[in-house]
């Protein structure tokens, strides 16, 4: 893991700055993560009135169910896309932007501004552009000659949520491009330029690996997000729906556990989720981060 | 840029205004939205252009509008999705930029375990823990509180990891050029850091302020006294209407007007963040 | 001075006494225009009297407060009265330790208490198998049969006649499509409430062994029997033949602007939506009528949707004597008629539908009392008395994904009404293991 040459020789600072954020990650996070856990070996009633110590009766049943592994797979479809379609598109403005000098507080202002609309709400706005009876967007295809149904058409629901929900996230990682493209020291890219490389040159160069921490920040938030974030998104526009067809595996987690009450299979199933984005997360550090320039 | 590229630029603008329509349009259609009467909604294809009913729809939901749907006034709303807001973003950042620095900057037994025990609350989020997380809010005492609603919402390691991997871009040099001139650690942070550390302070904190300006699940299940409903909660009660179609009219003027307040917040920030860039060149 | 201090203690002891009344709350999930009818009664049942106080709290979507109520119990903060709708029941009901049963409470409290005063359908899904109530009826609707006059005007249909069976359904909307009328026959909220449960009830066919699952936790679901069969296999015919448009899961979200924009010219849905179309269908006139049946059928009865009131255990004695007083009101024939005639929910007691015909309520409101008639057209039997499933909230949603799976071509509606029978009786199976122990 990457980490400074030199270090200040304290001993007991650290561990006064560390203090307020575990306490509360303790208390608020990990001993309620530890319940959920546990009851992810229990099997009980939604009152808590009967509980019975099954094991891994809960783990052994969600593997074996199909719509759990289908569940799976939709997700890793979805966080890829989510994740390339908003980081690519969210790169592209940023470049965008940091080339001008003049505007660009005008375009980031539009372009930031979606990030302050509520997730459900979003949803909720997305539900009405691609209404079948009702949505402008529907009318347009058919125009193109396009039926657009997604209430019966499992790859027109998934298109949708991969759009509403990287829609969201364009605006959050433009800030964060933004924020790292103009931090890169003018005079860097002036002395390329009087070497003689064009503005194309200059973005692989210099921008894509200077880049390269706020990107592997990016890809670990986006991928998270699209894993855990996007339920809100999925909630207010197919639920799951059609058939399961966009029931990604935090949507099911929320499902079965706030809805149908079976907080044990529930459990189980964050526990798993949680084990999943774990592994990606260690894998990102001890492989990705190798490439990245600090 | 040092030189002239037209063809470039006019790519970029190009680029930029697509982006954008795709960007605002669902926000131009909420604006829209509110600006038509009730059965635009369900009886045509939705209106693209703006109604007539603007100054009606806005009067409303300043006025009386939001109590007659059985929520508090706005300006009461308004001021605790403020509160919560702020708390939240504040709070974060300041224990995560703390320990961003405890992690990158000293050497120390169970340095790797507080790293992870940290970096675990980015995958679970609180939907999922959300039961027993009650429980413990509850045992605490800190039901219907600003405190119940703030901290347990803090404890997530967004702003750690992105403090953690800018400091990591920071160059040694600094560092040792300040051991030299005897500053301690606090001073070093304080003096040189937490300059440098300014853009991204300014982008976290307008990510965090939306953040704790949108929850919705959190305040619902932890509030049962009306003096604490936050905006969005009122916006997902007018919505949230079974059997009876909900007045969209009304809710998307309510969606604009409490939309205003982040919107102001990612303008504001913006200004400071570009220049707190072009001051400090590296 | 002792002036003042006389008067400083009468004061705080009129403070004191006026904060000796009984708080309780009330979590619901009524939004919009509804949860302020409900805060009017509230508000007007705390003006009636001094000695209670009944707070309402909006806890989001049913889903959302039945949750909250859960975790609040688990915490030992639950609130007095929870409002919960009818697929809740199963787990409501099975939480015996949990739940203050309204016959009970109201007898404890020296509340009369007269059960026959209620509308038997309205009540009999709320009753155990002694026939005591469980919970208390608030919002109730059924589903009935709305249509667009003006096209079946434009069909050459009699714009006062509303289809009566499903042949007539198909017929008026061939009719309807082959004269360019509209663009489609009929569309439907709720699949699994309307097109499966209520479609059972009112053909009185069976939904569950168990009388429906009211007589125990192991019951299975029956609503694949051939009757439904093959009203599933005509939904798909009519689907493919463009007469019918489906309008998506759970409550068809997408089925009511089918209707208002007059693409669908009929539309079977909540009763309680009857305030909605009214407003919405801006262009054209609305019709009302009870659900169609087949032909070879006599129609029975119709169950309720909707949701009730529960108390919950585990508060203080005195807030149970609030709870009994505020049912009481509620259960008044005025209050109940006000709610009613306002939402387009049934009123559920007897009284109050009297006090609504002496008012010309349904003279003025023509269409208004077509989902009362149809509850009440038969003595409900041991089919059509309602439905009582654990885990059924995931049961509507397999529902819902095997009509879907039928509309997409994938199973047959025998395959798929099987399947949804063997998928909801492992969920069945499960709560039944959850909840032995406590019972």
């Amino acid at each position: 893991m990457s980490t400074k040459r030199n270090t200040f020789p304290n001993f007991w600072l650290p561990y006064v700055l560390l203090t307020p954020q575990l306490a509360i990650t303790l208390v608020f996070f990990i001993w309620p993560a530890s319940q959920a856990v546990w009851q992810s070996f229990l099997r009980e009633d939604a009152f808590g009135f009967a509980t019975k110590l099954i094991w891994f009766e809960n783990y052994s049943q969600i593997f074996s169910d199909p719509n759990y592994l289908n569940s799976a797979k939709v997700s890793v479809v979805f966080a890829v896309s989510v994740t390339a379609l908003s980081m690519g598109i969210s790169l592209m403005l940023a470049a965008a932007v940091d080339r001008l000098i003049r505007a660009s507080n005008f375009y980031t202002s539009l372009l930031v501004w979606p990030y302050a609309i509520a997730p459900a709400i979003a949803g909720v706005l997305w539900w009405f552009l691609f209404n079948p009876t009702i949505g402008i967007l529907p009318y347009a295809l058919k125009m193109a000659g396009i039926d657009w149904n997604h209430i019966v058409n499992s790859n027109q629901a998934m298109v949708l949520v991969v759009i509403a929900a990287s829609w969201k996230q364009i605006s959050y990682n433009f800030l964060f491009f933004l924020a790292g493209l103009q931090s890169i020291p003018k005079s860097m890219m002036e002395a390329a330029a009087i070497d003689g490389a064009g503005p194309l040159k200059r973005f692989w160069t210099i921008s894509l690996p200077l880049l390269s921490p706020t990107t592997f920040f990016l890809i670990v938030i986006n991928i998270v997000y699209s894993m855990f974030d996007t339920f809100p998104v999925i909630h207010a526009t197919t639920e799951g729906g059609p058939a399961q067809s966009t029931n990604i595996l935090v949507y099911k987690v929320f499902v079965d556990g706030f809805i149908g009450l079976n907080l044990g299979s529930s459990a189980a199933q964050s526990v798993v989720l949680m084990a999943l984005v774990i592994a990606l997360t260690v894998i990102q550090f001890r492989y990705v981060e190798r490439r990245v320039h600090y | 840029m040092v030189e002239n590229r037209p063809i470039l630029d006019f790519l970029t603008h190009a680029v930029l205004i697509i982006g954008i329509a795709f960007i605002a349009f669902p926000l131009y259609l909420a604006f829209v939205a509110s600006t038509h009467e009730q059965t635009a909604f369900t009886s045509g294809v939705i209106p693209v252009l703006p109604g007539n009913q603007l100054i009606e729809n806005y009067t409303i939901m300043l006025g009386t509008g939001i109590s007659t749907s059985g929520a508090p006034p706005l300006s009461l709303m308004l001021r605790n999705s403020l509160i919560m807001a702020l708390s939240i973003a504040f709070g974060k950042i300041i224990i995560s930029i703390l320990s961003a620095y405890a992690i990158v900057y000293f050497r120390f037994p169970f340095r790797m375990a507080a790293f992870w025990i940290i970096f675990i609350t980015l995958m679970l989020p609180v939907e999922v823990r959300i039961i027993p997380t009650f429980k413990v809010v509850a045992d605490l005492g800190m039901l219907n509180s600003y405190a119940g609603l703030s901290i347990p919402l803090i404890a997530s390691a967004t702003a750690t990891f992105l403090f953690r991997q800018f400091f990591l871009t920071v160059p040694e040099e600094l560092m040792e050029a300040a051991r030299v001139d005897g500053a301690g650690p606090l001073r070093f942070f304080r003096d040189i850091l937490l300059p440098l550390s300014r853009t991204n302070i300014a982008a976290l904190f307008v990510i965090l302020f939306i953040y704790g300006w949108n929850q919705y699940v959190w305040p619902l299940l932890i509030t049962t006294k009306v003096e604490y409903y936050t905006v969005v909660m009122g916006i997902k009660r007018m919505a949230a209407v079974s059997d009876a179609e909900p007045q969209w009219h009304l809710v998307m003027a309510a969606v604009v007007l409490a939309a205003l307040p982040p919107v102001l917040v990612v303008v504001f920030m913006q200004r400071l963040f570009i220049k707190g860039l072009t001051e400090t060149e590296k | 001075m002792i002036k003042h201090i006389l008067a400083a203690g009468l004061l705080l002891s009129t403070a004191i006494a006026a904060n000796a009344e009984t708080k309780i709350e009330f979590w619901h999930a009524m939004g919009g225009e509804l949860g302020k009818k409900l805060e009017e009664i509230t508000t007007s049942f705390n003006a009636s009297q001094k000695e209670f106080v009944v707070t309402p709290v909006f806890k989001g979507t049913y889903p959302e407060t039945m949750t909250a109520a859960i975790a609040a119990f688990r915490a030992n903060q639950q609130p007095a009265i929870v409002q919960v709708f009818e697929v809740g029941t199963g787990t409501m009901m099975a939480a015996k330790g949990a739940v203050y049963p309204v016959y009970k409470l109201m007898a404890d409290t020296g509340q009369a208490f007269d059960q026959k005063a209620f509308l038997p359908a309205v009540v009999g899904y709320y009753t155990d198998t002694d026939g005591n109530m469980l919970s208390m009826p608030f919002n109730s609707s059924t589903p009935i049969l709305y249509y667009n006059k003006n096209v079946f005007e434009k069909a050459g249909l009699d714009p006062n006649q509303p289809p009566k069976t499903w042949e007539d359904v198909e017929a008026y909307s061939k009719k309807i499509m082959e004269s360019g009328a509209a663009k489609c026959g009929f569309t439907t909220g709720w699949i699994s409430w309307v097109q499966l449960e209520n479609f059972s009830a009112w053909h009185n066919q069976q939904i569950g062994t168990k009388e429906n699952g009211f007589g125990g936790l192991d019951t299975e679901i029956t609503m694949n029997g051939p009757l439904q069969v093959r009203h599933w296999e005509n939904l798909k015919k009519w689907q493919d033949a463009g007469l019918f448009q489906y309008g998506g899961p759970a409550g068809g979200a997408d089925a009511p602007p089918k209707f208002y924009t007059q693409e669908c010219a009929i539309y079977m849905n909540s009763s309680a939506s009857r305030a909605g179309v009214v407003t919405n269908a801006k262009d054209f006139q609305v019709g009302f009528g009870m659900l169609p049946h087949y032909a070879d059928t006599k129609p029975q009865n119709s169950i309720i949707g909707g949701a009730t009131l529960w108390a919950m255990q585990g508060r203080p004695a005195d807030e149970y004597k609030a709870v009994g007083a505020f049912y009481t009101y509620l259960s008044s024939a005025e209050v109940q008629a006000k709610w009613h005639q306002g939402t387009g929910y049934l009123p559920i007691t007897q009284a109050a539908y009297e006090l609504g015909q002496t008012q010309g309520y349904y003279e003025k409101n023509p269409g208004a009392d077509v989902s009362i008639k149809q509850i009440t057209l038969n003595v409900p039997t041991a089919n059509s008395k309602g439905l009582r499933f654990g885990s059924y909230v995931q049961i509507r949603t397999i529902i819902d994904e095997e009509f879907e799976q039928l509309l997409g071509g994938k199973k047959t509606a025998k395959e798929s009404l099987d399947a949804l029978v063997s998928r909801s009786g492992v969920l069945l199976r499960e709560f039944e293991a959850a909840n032995k122990a406590s019972n």
